[in-house]
């Protein structure tokens, strides 16, 4: 990376005799954002420099802004929400924990929020230690957790400002953060009145501005389209495709296999507290390899037979999904294949509803890797 | 210590905030006791030996203690709505003072109560209540009882932490104070007690508070009873101070 002129500002200052501590407030005085100074240190910084700030000097100018190292949290004696997890998360990108509810993705971003302290392992986030300097983690990063956290006897322009206040910007820049941020989420209109009266989504949209409020470099998104209509959730990915535009990182958990494969550029499944594979979208679609035969059957007790007399042209046996009448199974081959499994089919006199071949999803993957579908183990929350 | 003094007057306003938007709830928050009032007065009051002239001058110091005992019960129920709707889990993950939350929860219902004392005075003063022993003394009660209901308010917080729902709150305070609301020098002179309960009382806090006030409103001894008070209350504030903090970080 070149340079950057505010690198020689500060190796200036220091020369000066004027430590870390004054340097960067006289900036903030200047009008930057601690997270600006920051960021352009955790890229330029010296090993001097980083120590000072409370930066780890390793991750200066490296690529991961979120390292998590053997981390397990239990709660309770038996419940074991993490078991030994790690973790990384380029800086820039948008990454995706995918996993059923009860897998230990709100744990996670638990822990690299502050909000949850790991019984083992390390976190790291923007170069600060959630163990040893949490409040200096926090500044750094951004949550909109599963539930719109707003103030409902507060305005939409106050709830900002308060949220604001205190990130301990003055009384003026968090006025003023507050209208950039009514205007970028489309809630000037409303912005004066009480939070009581705001719809659904725009509560979800007030909640994620304010966790923009102190322009964090990493973001954390718990569930961020949960609940929303397809309009609004197609929105809320092109905000967030823009702020990485624009140099934030990501993070955001999801149940849904489409949101993690259209939105993210890296993705960690994960179940039972653990992650069970990582990669992007095409990688973890190629895991499951060739293409998915699928088969709808005009009759739910008749799967099982249908099972039996394709699995010979599978390459893995073939899975029934009892609810839906559904057996799908990977072939390698292409449209002939087709052919066979409709003539085999008549021969033993069975009817079926529709047949398809199709790239495999991402529930395909997860039925793959686990054995059963995404769905299935939400009763285990 | 900046960072942490303006994190609280943050949430000291915020929370005041709702008063400002809707001043119903002060009034709401006063109907109770001024029902209290009304009662003893007009029903009870003229069966109840109090040896004062007026049973209204007897009842109203005891019934500003209780309407601060009571005030303190909606810090716990303001935390767990807080943590309910989500708000808890925003400001632990900003970099703002940990105790600030707590601390502007309490101070701000500690604000309120300054108006509803005032409230149930203004009241007191319509049914025949008069400040006869000057404004000094009068001051001095008040700011027992704002100390008072802090001390309180911080007890409140620990159980609210500790539960999950608003209702929940309200009736894990209601169990522990109306057995020191009625055990207590607020409506009878402990002296007509059955002895067992008479003991109590006379260990009660709120009979030292309310003994206090009294003396301090209607000229009648004080004796030891404000140094009493100001024990439990620092008593109070030692144990319950730390719990408090202590569940909030554990919140999770």
């Amino acid at each position: 990376m070149a340079p950057h002129p505010l690198i020689d500002y500060v190796n200036a200052a220091r020369e000066r005799g004027i430590s870390s501590e004054e340097i960067v407030q006289s900036l903030v005085g200047a009008g930057w954002h601690t997270h600006d100074i920051m960021g352009i240190m955790l890229d330029h910084a010296t090993k001097t420099q980083s120590e000072e700030l409370g930066i780890n000097h390793d991750l200066v100018g490296s690529e991961n802004i979120i390292t998590i190292r053997n981390a397990s949290k239990s709660y309770g004696k038996d419940i074991k929400a993490l078991d030994n997890v790690d973790l990384v998360v380029k800086r820039g990108s948008i990454t995706a924990l995918l996993g059923p509810n009860g897998a230990g993705k709100t744990t996670l971003i638990r822990l690299m929020t502050t909000l949850l302290v790991p019984d083992t392992g390390t976190v790291i986030v923007a170069g600060h230690d959630a163990g040893r300097d949490p409040k200096a983690l926090r500044k750094s990063i951004g949550l909109a957790g599963q539930y719109a956290a707003v103030d409902e006897s507060l305005t939409g322009r106050e709830n900002l400002i308060l949220v604001g206040r205190l990130y301990h910007m003055s009384a003026k820049a968090a006025t003023d953060r507050a209208e950039e941020l009514l205007v970028k989420f489309d809630l000037t209109d409303a912005a004066d009145r009480l939070t009581k009266t705001y719809s659904g989504g725009m509560r979800r949209r007030l909640d994620l501005a304010a966790s923009l409020v102190a322009k964090p470099i990493v973001l954390f998104l718990d569930e961020p389209t949960t609940g929303l209509d397809p309009r609004s959730r197609f929105m809320l990915w092109q905000t967030i495709r823009e702020l990485v535009e624009q140099g934030t990182t990501v993070l955001l958990t999801t149940q849904y296999m489409e949101e993690a494969d259209q939105l993210a550029h890296y993705i960690f499944v994960i179940d039972h507290g653990h992650i069970i594979a990582e990669g992007t979208g095409d990688e973890l679609k190629r895991r499951v390899g060739g293409d998915i035969l699928e088969l709808r059957t005009l009759e739910h007790d008749s799967a099982r037979h249908i099972a039996e007399v394709i699995s010979k042209y599978g390459l893995d046996d073939p899975r029934i999904d009892e609810a839906t009448g559904t057996v799908t199974m990977s072939v390698d081959g292409g449209a002939s294949i087709l052919v066979s499994v409709v003539r085999d089919l008549d021969a033993e006199g069975l009817n079926i509803l529709d047949i398809i071949l199709r790239r495999p999803s991402l529930d395909d993957v997860f039925m793959k890797l686990t054995g059963h579908g995404a769905i299935e183990s939400e009763d285990n929350n | 210590m900046n960072q942490t003094l303006s994190d609280i007057l943050v949430m000291t306003k915020r929370n005041l905030t709702k008063y400002k938007r809707i001043p119903q709830l002060l009034v709401f928050s006063t109907i109770q006791p001024v029902m209290f009032l009304l009662l003893f007065t007009y029903v009870f009051g003229g069966a109840i030996k109090t040896g004062t002239t007026n049973y209204i001058f007897y009842l109203l110091p005891g019934i500003l203690v209780q309407t601060v005992l009571f005030g303190a019960m909606q810090t716990g129920i303001g935390l767990v709505d807080d943590v309910s709707k989500g708000m808890i889990e925003r400001f632990r993950s900003l970099p703002m003072a940990r105790s600030a939350v707590l601390a502007g929860r309490t101070i701000s219902d500690m604000i309120r109560n300054v108006f509803v004392i005032f409230l149930m005075v203004a009241v007191g003063y319509i049914i025949g209540f008069r400040i006869e022993h000057g404004w000094f003394n009068f001051m001095g009660a008040v700011l027992i009882m704002l100390a008072f209901g802090f001390a309180f308010s911080w007890v409140s917080a620990t159980i609210g932490l500790a539960v999950k729902t608003p209702e929940t709150a309200q009736v894990a305070g209601l169990i522990w104070v109306f057995p020191l609301a009625f055990g207590s020098s607020i409506f009878v002179p402990i002296e007509s007690m059955s002895k067992g309960i008479r003991v109590f009382a006379e260990h009660n806090p709120i009979t030292y508070v309310v003994d206090t006030v009294r003396g301090l409103l209607l000229g009648t001894p004080i004796g030891n009873n404000l140094w009493y008070s100001l024990i439990w209350i620092t008593a109070i504030m030692i144990v319950f101070v730390p719990l408090a903090i202590n569940r909030y970080r554990k919140i999770s």
